[in-house]
């Protein structure tokens, strides 16, 4: 089948589910109200309360969200076919993350813009705040380990792409002195600063970097190098203040993923490249996880994430000009990931060329699993080849685009990671721990590397595949405790609580389901990834009766609430 | 001509709006804690703590007086008990 024509559908689906389903649940399900004060307008101070319009906000959002998980994930599930993970981004987009992230930051911005830490405490329960902390602090190493994983092995595959993407740093540095310092405005220096980012493309892959003699030298794999590397930069950079490298460097991301899906749906277009691998594979070799239901916790970003509900709370919410605007910032921003998890599907089954390659490139979950960000590499460049640009440059290009936004991701959730580590250290009452920001980076970064190294024996080959499944769980978690909130707020209001209940019993029931599964199957030869399991699990269940036990006490205050007015 | 300079200005707010707009908060925390580290540095002495600096940034006192009274509030200390020089 063309892969224009699964486009177009997957497009006319993503309209009529922001026509006509994101108007019912901002009419009946959140009741937005145009003459809301929001807190954005409520406390206004120039700096957290900032009314902003609405097309900015949306650019942030739709930029905060998407990042390089939601081409990760739909690159590794087409192992199952293409048609599933279609569905389930399409579906999830549609009925799931639009409802998470749209109610995300209604009830957020009806909670003078609280964030959803705060949110499970006083909608749930204080107990639930503990939960969210640790649920955090799982999905966040789990973040370091896999996406410093993805930079490593994007690196040694396309060893071109790694001066280009080390020159985004000087670049970024180079703009934001531009801006801050000269005071100038930022439309000319944005410009040169792309044009610096393109320009060392081919410089890059005149001059590829490679760091095997060091892995030579010091017997190990490439790929322990590069992760060391990347987390001794990471634990540098997450000190430096945020205007001098972490904001720029976004901003210029922000254009490049806007740059990236265009070229991406330009190429598809003109190309008309035809989908080879199966819709619904039938010979799934032995021993590999069945589709239902690791399907849904190999695709997070891209069809609902958690991590949304965080940007959606925390961010968005506080600059919310008009409350009518969630709909279009919240339901939109799902709608622009679920497209960039499109284009991963159709890279890694339509960019690959003859089928009988992509059955050699997923002959099993871990080749999958370890080839799946270079499969949609190679997919892409492949589209951006219809556009006349050489494939190799194609294949940097998008190499960059990943890295940056992975480098990015880690940046910010190192950062994080600090601060729960510091509120983990308060718990505790270790005092050096909640005070002293350097011992809590260290950690931070320590633990991640811990994870990303110490898993399976051998790095980014099976181990990659077992994190991202339990990064998956520890995103759909999230967003199962964003969803509990979300739907006892619609509850307690006397509204009908389906739109956000469906998704997430269906996200509980995934995900308790795979980790359960997983928990057989970890036990057998990594007893590192078995323990994390368990405790994840353990969080599934702590999480399951905390909904049910909220929802059961909502609903007696409800009826209590009916009955005098009966009797009346 | 005028149309394309009022077009490219607003080309350039809504820019420099994006640019920033997300990390507004996070700059002015960072920024507070960068001058709450100087103020310290500077009035230590003002608050009964000696401070080998505080004759050398004594000239700095008059440029940063009216800072002082934000900064002491922010610390915790509503009014400044030493009178003449604040509140």
């Amino acid at each position: 089948m063309p892969a224009i024509v699964v486009a177009l559908a997957v497009f006319v689906a993503f309209f009529l589910g922001y026509r006509y389903y994101s108007k019912y649940l901002a009419e009946r399900v959140y009741a937005l109200d145009k003459d809301f004060v929001t807190p954005a307008r409520e406390f206004e101070d120039g700096v957290d309360y900032v009314p902003t319009n609405k097309h900015i906000l949306f650019g942030h959002h739709f930029t905060s969200v998407a990042g390089a998980a939601p081409i990760v994930g739909p690159a590794i599930a087409v192992f199952w076919g293409w048609l599933p993970a279609l569905l389930w981004v399409t579906l999830g987009t549609i009925f799931a993350s639009g409802a998470h992230d749209f109610g995300s930051i209604v009830v957020s911005a009806r909670h003078r813009a609280q964030n959803m830490g705060t949110l499970t405490q006083s909608i749930i329960n204080p107990r639930s705040r503990t939960l969210f902390l640790v649920i955090i602090f799982f999905l966040l190493t789990l973040v370091n380990a896999v996406f410093s994983i993805v930079i490593g092995t994007l690196f040694i595959n396309n060893p071109g792409a790694v001066i280009p993407s080390a020159a985004v740093i000087p670049i970024a540095i180079v703009l934001g002195q531009v801006f801050y310092r000269l005071r100038m405005g930022i439309v000319v220096p944005t410009t040169i600063a792309l044009v610096l980012l393109y320009a060392m493309i081919p410089v890059g892959q005149a001059f590829p970097v490679t760091v095997d003699p060091i892995a030579n030298a010091l017997g190990t794999d490439p790929l322990v190098v590069w992760v060391l590397l990347i987390f001794t930069y990471i634990w540098f950079a997450a000190r430096l203040p945020v205007w001098v490298l972490l904001q720029p460097r976004d901003y210029i991301n922000s254009y490049q993923l806007f740059v990236a899906l265009g070229v991406i749906f330009l190429g598809v277009a003109v190309g008309f490249n035809t989908i080879e691998a199966p819709a619904i594979r039938t010979d799934l070799p032995e021993g590999s996880p069945f589709w239902f239901p690791f399907l849904f916790i190999t695709i997070a970003c891209g069809a609902i994430s958690g991590f949304h509900s965080l940007v959606s709370s925390g961010t968005t919410s506080k600059q919310l000009a008009n409350e009518t605007d969630a709909r279009y910032i919240g339901y939109m921003g799902s709608l622009g990931e679920g497209s960039l998890a499109l284009a991963s599907i159709l890279a890694c089954t339509a960019g690959l060329g003859a089928a009988a390659v992509w059955q050699e490139n997923y002959a099993d979950f871990a080749t999958a699993s370890a080839g799946g960000v270079g499969y949609f590499v190679e997919g892409v460049s492949t589209f951006v080849g219809n556009l006349g640009i050489p494939a190799g440059i194609g294949a940097i290009f998008i190499s960059v685009v990943i890295i940056t936004f992975a480098g990015t991701s880690l940046d910010t959730s190192v950062r994080l990671q600090r601060y729960v580590i510091q509120e983990i250290g308060q718990i505790i009452r270790v005092r050096l721990l909640a005070r002293n920001l350097t011992l809590a980076a260290t950690l931070a970064v320590l633990i991640s590397i811990g994870l990303t190294l110490f898993p399976g024996g051998e790095v980014g080959e099976f181990a990659f595949g077992r994190l991202w499944r339990l990064f998956g769980t520890t995103n759909q978690l999230t967003a199962g405790l964003a969803l509990t909130v979300i739907a006892l707020w619609v509850f307690m209001r006397g509204r009908n609580p389906l739109a956000p209940i469906v998704p997430l019993v269906f996200l509980l029931t995934m995900t308790t389901w795979a980790l359960f599964i997983q928990l057989g199957e970890f036990w057998q030869d990594d007893r590192l990834l078995f323990v994390i399991d368990a405790i994840i699990f353990v969080l599934a269940l702590w999480l399951i009766v905390e909904a049910i036990a909220a929802f059961n006490r909502v609903r007696r205050q409800r009826r209590g609430e009916q009955a005098p007015a009966e009797e009346r | 001509m005028r149309r394309w300079v009022e077009l490219y200005r607003k080309l350039e707010e809504f820019n420099d709006e994006f640019m920033v707009s997300r990390w507004r908060s996070g700059l002015q925390r960072e920024a507070t804690q960068q001058q709450d580290a100087l103020m310290a540095m500077l009035f230590l002495e003002a608050l009964g703590v000696p401070n080998p600096t505080s004759y050398y940034s004594l000239e700095l006192y008059p440029e940063f007086a009216e800072e002082f009274h934000r900064w002491h509030r922010r610390m915790g200390m509503n009014r400044f008990p030493e009178s003449g020089f604040c509140c």
